[in-house]
């Protein structure tokens, strides 16, 4: 059992200096005659909120699956932490320190928001079948350890009222929330968001931009956001990707990706059939 | 965002656990009890019945693991059901090995075959897997009727064993000392069911039935957890066929036909996919109800038997696990009501 605290991970502040956290370098991925990913190529420092835009099939989520290792780039690398993941099967990603939210929801719909949040720390833990089935000492131990810390994460999120509910029945504003406690269960270094916002209202989109930054100063995690929400993108992200029909088409600060004449124009669909 | 401290939120739950772990464990001991006197006032044919239903119960139980908490589909585990009683009776006959030793050297062995059975069979999606595990099941007797196997099977004849007594000249029958191995065997197979259900690696196991994609994100990995709960589930199965072996004193390849594979699923359906207990319920239903069915028709006791399946899964659709939620909500609104009034009048 190593990391199971809701402390930060690395305190020590990295300079901008330093090696980038993620690298994704020239990436490209197509399905049968749709090229999703068209030699993408970007970096994120840590500590950093990237916000990823692009319109509708851009190829976000599809970059998201490279990344948590779903799918697998037909060229290109990956590195995280100088290291590329590329030769790590998806199961070992979490345990890297990369956790993911999912854009439709994908939650253990049989299982309540205890349980849901409690999954999220099984990459961080250790047991066997062996030792579940007898509930020798250690396990006990370390599952008192796990539900202290998930009811530490319940609260943070707000989510106490529906603790014990089975997650089908919650609204998708919870929903979402359950999904980033179970993100975080596994204490990431990196935080991939797709879409956080979707199918929430106003008022908890407004609420959605605080939380992001308030997990990044709790808990020191560098944040990958996909949003079309662009007021929200705008407003937290410390730098700014946008990608249109798999290629990237601008990067840079949220004031220059938002002038940016090729983003205005993918935005407009002037061109788009 | 934050209003307590988890800690006090930890108490409160305890508080609340430690209430239904209270009456948990007095339905568990009034059980117990029941249980045990059982035998002691019973007829022996009765007593045997009852032991077959336990043992029906572990093997349902081995399903419920594989289906009910990992959503594998296996309509072959009357195979592993046929390893395990074909192990035991190898052993007790050939071996001269003492019947308690067979029952882990059982569960071993279709673990074993369960794992290596599982590893390929996990790259098959819901149906085909079921197919699979179906070819399995209908392959069975033959191998068990091999000729080159018949040195220790038997052959068509199959094995017969000698049924145990009661040891240090304990003032019981036969069929009595069985039923009691047979319910220390069944708590402590359940026991470890219900540890692992609630564990991590429970969790593990539910996650992947849910959502494979998900349960792969949060490091999850399915082709070990599947695999491994496929052995699982065929040790329980393989456990439970090993005391069938010996409560029915014999093996013989036509015991263990496809129909035996279909009975555990029913039973696992009636008692309730996912829901522990549920293999108790099962049990009764696959032992006594065709039983009941010939007593209403012999010549149509088949037919009966389907038509009273059908009404079961009609009136509960989610097994008994479903009727019984539905008793204690009715339940919990009635007392809720009583609560209500009475605290109105105060
Ligand atoms: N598994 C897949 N099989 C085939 N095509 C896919 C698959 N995943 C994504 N695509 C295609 O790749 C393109 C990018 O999709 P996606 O990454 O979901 O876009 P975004 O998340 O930016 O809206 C779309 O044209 C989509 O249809
Ligand atoms: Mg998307």
């Amino acid at each position: 059992m190593t990391s199971l605290t809701l402390q930060s991970r690395a305190q020590s502040a990295p300079s901008r200096a330093a090696a980038p956290l993620l690298a994704v370098d020239n990436v490209g991925l197509r399905f049968g005659g749709i090229v999703a990913l068209d030699g993408i190529s970007f970096e994120q420092h840590e500590g950093q909120i990237l916000g990823l835009i692009g319109p509708n099939g851009a190829g976000k989520t599809t970059l998201f699956n490279c990344l948590s290792r779903l799918y697998t780039p037909d060229r290109g690398d990956i590195r995280f932490t100088g290291k590329t993941i590329l030769s790590q099967p998806a199961h070992k990603i979490a345990g890297i320190g990369i956790s993911r939210t999912f854009q439709n929801l994908a939650l253990f719909q049989h299982m309540n928001v205890f349980d849901n949040i409690r999954v999220g720390f099984h990459s961080t833990t250790k047991s066997n079948y062996l030792s579940d089935a007898l509930n020798l000492g250690g396990v006990r131990r370390q599952d008192e350890e796990i539900e202290y810390v998930a009811w530490t994460l319940i609260d943070y999120l707000g989510l106490r009222a529906d603790s014990k509910r089975i997650v089908t029945d919650l609204p998708v504003g919870t929903r979402k929330r359950v999904e980033l406690a179970r993100a975080l269960a596994a204490n990431p270094r990196l935080l991939l968001l797709d879409e956080p916002a979707g199918g929430l209202n106003h008022h908890e989109v407004e609420h959605l931009g605080e939380l992001i930054q308030q997990i990044r100063a709790d808990r020191n995690v560098t944040v990958l956001l996909v949003e079309h929400h662009m007021s929200l993108v705008m407003s937290i992200s410390d730098k700014v990707v946008a990608l249109d029909f798999g290629r990237k088409i601008a990067e840079g600060t949220p004031a220059e990706v938002q002038n940016d004449p090729d983003v205005i124009r993918a935005y407009l669909g002037t061109d788009r059939k | 965002m934050k209003t307590d401290t988890p800690t006090a939120m930890l108490d409160a739950q305890d508080n609340a656990s430690s209430n239904a772990g209270m009456w948990r464990l007095l339905i568990a001991l009034g059980l117990l009890a029941f249980l045990i006197g059982l035998p002691l006032l019973s007829k022996n044919f009765f007593v045997f019945q009852l032991t077959l239903a336990m043992v029906y119960a572990i093997a349902i139980l081995g399903l419920n693991l594989l289906t009910g908490f990992n959503g594998q589909f296996s309509l072959g585990h009357g195979a592993f059901y046929a390893i395990g009683a074909y192990t035991a009776a190898i052993l007790m006959d050939q071996g001269g090995i003492s019947y308690i030793w067979t029952i882990p050297a059982a569960g071993m062995i279709c673990f074993v075959a369960g794992f290596l059975f599982g590893l390929p069979a996990l790259r098959l999606e819901g149906t085909y897997l079921a197919l699979a595990t179906f070819a399995l099941a209908v392959a069975m007797p033959q191998i068990l009727k091999f000729s080159p196997l018949e040195h220790w099977t038997g052959g068509v004849q199959g094995i017969v064993i000698l049924k145990p007594d009661a040891p240090f000249g304990l003032p019981i029958s036969q069929d009595q000392w069985l039923y009691y191995f047979t319910l220390v065997t069944l708590i402590l197979m359940f026991a470890f069911a219900y540890n692992l259900v609630g564990s991590r690696t429970g969790r593990a196991m539910k996650a992947i039935r849910d959502n494979p994609t998900a349960a792969k994100a949060m490091g999850i990995n399915l082709s070990l957890f599947k695999s491994l709960t496929f052995g699982v589930s065929a040790l329980y199965v393989g456990v439970a066929g090993a005391l069938s072996a010996i409560v029915v004193q014999f093996v013989a390849p036509d015991s263990f036909t496809f129909a035996l594979s279909v009975i555990l699923f029913v039973g696992l359906v009636v008692g309730g996919v996912g829901w522990i207990p549920g293999a108790f319920f099962g049990a009764l239903f696959i032992l006594f109800v065709p039983h009941f069915a010939e007593g209403i028709s012999k010549g149509l006791a088949g037919a009966v038997y389907g038509i009273m399946l059908i009404l079961l899964i009609f009136i509960m659709p989610s097994g008994a696990a479903g009727l019984l939620k539905l008793l204690l909500d009715r339940f919990a609104i009635v007392r809720r009501l009583i609560e209500g009034l009475s605290g109105r009048k105060r």
